[in-house]
């Protein structure tokens, strides 16, 4: 029975070793908190995990209907529609011309990765404090000091809304290296042979060669890079936050969803009922965008 | 060999990872020497003064009834604080923001009406009166802090322009002092990078005469004069007299003694710095009045010490606070004063404390005890947060003042109805 239980060269066992511990903490900090926050979405829970009063749907009504949570989706659309197109031709690019390179391939490759290693709040800092203060010495101002223009207040300008451009150039600073590495990965494996039945055929080098053969069979790459982006930029904190957050508070343009509930609901108001049925509405959005996603570009779908 | 070599390391590691996992359940209490009575712990947010934390380290050593330990804690201590609450391992004794509302009413600190009691009118009544709810006080008034308006007076005499009295003054001083300092780019005022929105608050709603929430729980700000003083804060942005963007914050004077800016709105902490830099080329001012019902208005707040309800040893976490707080006055001033700058929470001590007693900080401290208004325990997060939203519309995207604070006015409602009806 036992030797059953441990199959062939206590191969079960040696499953549950490894895995086990992994599981159990999966579903200790992941699963039960994802259940006791939906059960918990449902009832009245100020300053308290244990819920107090059955509210039925309202506090999903309540985040529905508040403005401010609404327009927090709103600014994560807009963060989308900047960055996943950005990342995506950025990450494209440059593996493009590190696969080009014939000398010093691994040290360019390196140096675009680079940045991968630097924290979110490390390189938001630099970028708030160094490169974009408002002020005359700021790098940024700096350079268009020379030129005479007036200094700009990067972070704090809504009216053009500069704040756009520091919050997009830190996370593509952040992120393009990485998936620079995986387009690498998609090009490397792209057979040569192609390359050459495409110049028998009389395909011009460059952009027809790229438009008719790398950029399609890049296409699982793609799907992978486009789909990790989106929920990436969904789950975006750490730059919004140290970027525009001070001591008192924090501004109610550029707050993402994650920033709102943590202020509003999670926060020092601590309505973690409210708070729950927020972080529920958000991780349903991600799961159909993502599902949407997927099912659009064909994810899993048998390469043709 | 290499198998056993690598099973060996295995179990090695193993080893030495229990240990420290043993070894990490010790009571490594950081401070040396062995009071007796239960252990206590307790907590503070990170203070930005050298000297502190050892400060408040020795006054815990120097406490005989129990063993307590300082825990020192950097970040968001707010938000640090109140999950701590909902857990048996937060702090016993700890300073707080607060506490809010929702805190005291959902019973996770202590009732300390009593340990207070018998210096009760010796604390600074405005920064007393959000720690009582229902007749009971629920934290300790450590220090009182308090913002204030800086400016350079060698900067304005340079521009001929007076310090500001009034709402319009200022505007007008401030986009004057901006004209005067293109060149140098030194801008007029300096509110926070953000425009004001976080660092004033209600501020200008009690320079028009106003209040956040009235005494008897009523929504403060349903008045004109409300929209007309906000209107007036956006004109200070859409002048582009306010500086923007600068490395440090508006509780920072680095601005103001850098040069960047003639005048900036701080708090009282930032004094000895500006004194430092400045020497007396520097004035202290409120924040000016608006229109014919208004008065200047000066925010006062005070962390206060508030024990745990979830705490093991309640009752002799509560004589420590009252120990440390109510009874050792020496360390209050020490406290307030050595490190820092503060005004102690006893008005006796602020009375007696040489430091207070000349310049710009006597002048400070006649503002406080004249002018002081602290943020009512009804303002709570929901509708503070709510009206800041719109502040800041106001001000950077000159939102109309008036339907942004009919939002605002019934969003309040809302949360004085909730906070009522349990």
């Amino acid at each position: 029975m036992i030797r059953t239980l441990l199959g062939a060269q206590n191969r079960n066992l040696w499953f549950w070793v490894f895995v086990g511990p992994f599981a159990v903490g999966l579903a200790l900090f992941t699963y039960v908190p994802l259940l006791w926050s939906v059960w918990l979405s449902f009832f009245d829970a100020h300053n308290t995990v244990t819920p107090t009063r059955f509210v039925g749907l309202d506090n999903y009504l309540a985040m529905l209907g508040d403005g401010a949570f609404l327009s927090s989706l709103g600014t994560f659309l807009l963060f989308s529609a900047f960055i996943v197109p950005a990342t995506y031709v950025l990450s494209l690019g440059l593996a493009l011309m590190v696969n080009r390179v014939r000398i010093a391939q691994a040290f360019f490759r390196s140096v675009f990765f680079l940045p991968t290693a630097c924290s979110y709040v490390v390189a938001s800092l630099v970028w708030k404090l160094s490169i974009f203060n408002g002020v005359r010495f700021g790098l940024a101002n700096t350079v268009l000091g020379w030129f005479g223009a007036d200094q700009t207040a990067w972070l704090s300008s809504t009216d053009p809304p500069w704040y756009w451009l520091v919050i997009v150039t830190v996370r593509l600073w952040l992120q393009a290296g990485f998936y620079m590495i995986l387009f690498l990965a998609g090009l490397q494996r792209i057979s040569p042979r192609l390359y050459e039945a495409a110049a028998v055929d009389g395909a011009k080098p460059g952009w027809q060669t790229f438009r008719h053969i790398t950029f399609p069979q890049l296409r699982a790459t793609s799907v992978a890079v486009v789909l990790l982006l989106v929920i990436n930029a969904f789950q975006a904190f750490d730059e919004f936050y140290n970027l525009l957050s001070d001591s008192r508070g924090y501004p109610p343009y550029a707050r993402p969803p994650l920033v709102y509930l943590y202020y509003i609901a999670l926060g020092s108001e601590q309505n973690l009922g409210l708070g729950s049925a927020g972080a529920v509405i958000l991780a349903l959005i991600i799961a159909v965008a993502t599902i949407v996603q997927a099912r659009w570009f064909g994810l899993g779908r048998k390469e043709d | 060999m290499t198998d056993f070599g690598r099973r060996r390391l295995l179990a090695a590691g193993g080893g030495i990872a229990l240990t420290g996992a043993l070894a990490s359940c010790g009571s490594n209490t950081g401070r040396g020497g062995g009071a007796s009575g239960p252990a206590l712990s307790q907590w503070y947010h990170q203070y930005g003064e050298p000297g502190t934390e050892q400060a408040v380290k020795r006054y815990a050593d120097a406490y005989d009834k129990a063993d307590v330990t300082v825990q020192w804690r950097p970040g968001d201590y707010d938000r640090q604080t109140a999950a701590a609450l909902l857990t048996d391992s937060g702090p016993d004794v700890f300073e707080v923001n607060g506490p809010t509302l929702d805190q005291i009413r959902g019973g996770q600190v202590v009732d300390l009406t009593d340990q207070v009691a018998p210096a009760k009118d010796d604390f600074n009544q405005a920064v007393l009166a959000p720690k009582i709810w229902q007749d009971k006080i629920w934290a300790v008034p450590q220090v009182v802090d308090m913002q204030l308006l800086y400016y350079r007076k060698s900067m304005l005499e340079d521009a001929g322009v007076q310090p500001p009295r009034t709402l319009e003054e200022l505007v007008d001083a401030a986009r004057e002092l901006t004209a005067k300092g293109r060149k140098d780019k030194v801008k007029g005022l300096f509110l926070g990078n953000d425009g004001g929105a976080g660092a004033l608050g209600g501020t200008p709603l009690y320079a028009a005469g106003l209040s956040v929430v009235t005494e008897d729980g009523k929504v403060g700000f349903d008045d004109p004069a409300a929209a007309r003083t906000l209107g007036k804060i956006h004109e200070l942005y859409a002048d582009k007299s306010l500086l923007l963007g600068a490395p440090a914050d508006w509780s920072d004077p680095a601005a103001f003694t850098q040069g960047l800016t003639a005048m900036q709105w701080s708090g009282l902490w930032a004094l000895p710095q500006v004194k430092k830099a400045l020497g007396d080329d520097f004035g202290v001012l409120p924040f000016p009045a608006d229109g014919p019902g208004g008065k200047v208005a000066v925010p006062v707040g005070a962390y206060g010490s508030a024990v745990s309800a979830r705490g093991k040893h309640k009752k002799e976490a509560a004589e420590f606070a009252k120990w440390l707080w109510v009874d050792r006055t020496d360390y209050q001033r020490d406290f307030a004063l050595s490190y820092g700058f503060h005004i102690p929470a006893r008005i006796s001590l602020a009375k007696k404390a040489k430091e207070l007693r000349s310049g710009a900080a006597a002048d400070a401290v006649a503002y406080a005890t004249d002018h002081g208004y602290a943020e009512p325990l009804l303002w709570t997060t929901a509708s503070k947060t709510a009206y800041q939203d719109a502040l800041s519309r106001i001000i950077k995207n000159g939102a109309n003042p008036e339907s942004e604070l009919t939002a605002v006015v019934r969003k309040t409602g809302t949360e004085l109805d909730r906070v009522r009806k349990k």
